[in-house]
């Protein structure tokens, strides 16, 4: 079962994840974006780790539902109001329940999911996050080690699309041949929770 | 009419010289402006470019007089920054609504509209018909 404490280490293994891996998604940004997904993901995951150190909630959700109100507030980018839509919405549908399995996490998961893409618009194939999230949520149910895989081919395979949403559609064909960012820090996300389970 | 409470006009930019600008402009251009609360929520609170929720929530509050805020946008994150904070549900006024409009001349026709004293729904409507303004 996971609990409030496997949802603060999450969060901060993200925070540690977006810390060292910021660079790489800035360059990533950089090449079709304005070059400012890692120091933006990094600034509003610190804030996550502030405000949960601060007000430590004590279920699930409310980690969650915390962490993804700080994102919005202090990301300053499309990525702030994704990505927490997504915890917030994950947040919500796990409700005031003290321990959670990995098939209600799942569940919960695809709620964020859906919340993400009716607020950007994005559907599968656009290069965006949804690209790394939704492979990640069809295979928790294997597993946080088979989210983490399935949610890095996501993203791998966002290479050879074009992107139809956010700035880098812009740029049209000269998208292709890029990995997208969002993509890549939601795999980072998915990711850590395999560290999470390891405690 | 001056007693009136006026709808309350939020101009959101990633930039903060864009939000100011485009308000002074729509307030310039609109005869009796001056009762139409008007706030800018450009950049970020460093002075960057990009998306302050926390300035957009004190703009909005800061023109809210109980009879709706129309918040207008540019594009990206304060479209998706906006959207997200009105289906948060408590952090913006009672009322407040993106309005999907052209920034420049949509916050134009919604501060002329509200200084009428119409209501949110007409300034809303007069904010989208600006799509409409073809130039060529």
């Amino acid at each position: 079962m996971l609990d409030a404490d496997f949802f603060r280490r999450w969060m901060a293994a993200a925070t540690a994840s977006v810390d060292r891996e910021a660079e790489r998604l800035t360059d990533l940004d950089s090449a079709i974006g304005d070059a400012d997904h890692g120091s933006n993901l990094q600034r509003g995951f610190r804030a996550v780790a502030t405000a949960l150190e601060k007000d430590a909630p004590d279920t699930p959700g409310a980690v969650l539902t915390l962490a993804g109100r700080q994102l919005i507030s202090t990301v300053g980018g499309a990525s702030g109001p994704l990505y927490g839509t997504l915890l917030r919405r994950t947040g919500k549908a796990l409700g005031d329940a003290s321990e959670v399995d990995t098939a209600q996490l799942a569940e919960a998961l695809r709620a964020g999911v859906d919340g993400v893409m009716a607020l950007g618009g994005a559907a599968p194939g656009d290069k965006t996050m949804i690209d790394a999230l939704l492979p990640a949520v069809d295979a928790l149910g294997d597993g946080f080690a088979a989210a983490r895989a399935a949610a890095e081919q996501g993203a791998e395979a966002t290479i050879p699309l074009q992107a139809r949403k956010g700035r880098a559609s812009y740029l049209g064909e000269r998208s292709i041949g890029h990995q997208d960012p969002g993509a890549t820090s939601s795999a980072l996300l998915i990711a850590t929770l395999e560290e999470a389970a390891e405690g | 009419m001056s007693d009136d409470k006026r709808v309350g006009i939020v101009l959101v930019s990633h930039s903060a010289q864009v939000a100011a600008s485009v308000a002074e402009l729509a307030k310039g251009l609109a005869g009796g402006a001056e009762a139409v609360p008007v706030a800018p929520a450009g950049g970020t609170e460093g002075g960057g470019l990009g998306t302050s929720a926390e300035l957009i929530c004190a703009a909005a509050a800061a023109v809210d007089r109980g009879v709706g805020v129309a918040v207008l946008t540019d594009l990206g994150s304060a479209v998706l920054t906006v959207k997200a904070l009105i289906a948060e549900g408590d952090e913006l006024p009672e009322g407040t609504r993106l309005v999907d409009a052209p920034f420049v001349e949509g916050a134009v026709a919604a501060v002329v509209t509200a200084a009428t004293g119409a209501d949110l729904d007409a300034v809303e409507a007069a904010a989208a018909e600006a799509y409409g303004y073809r130039k060529v």
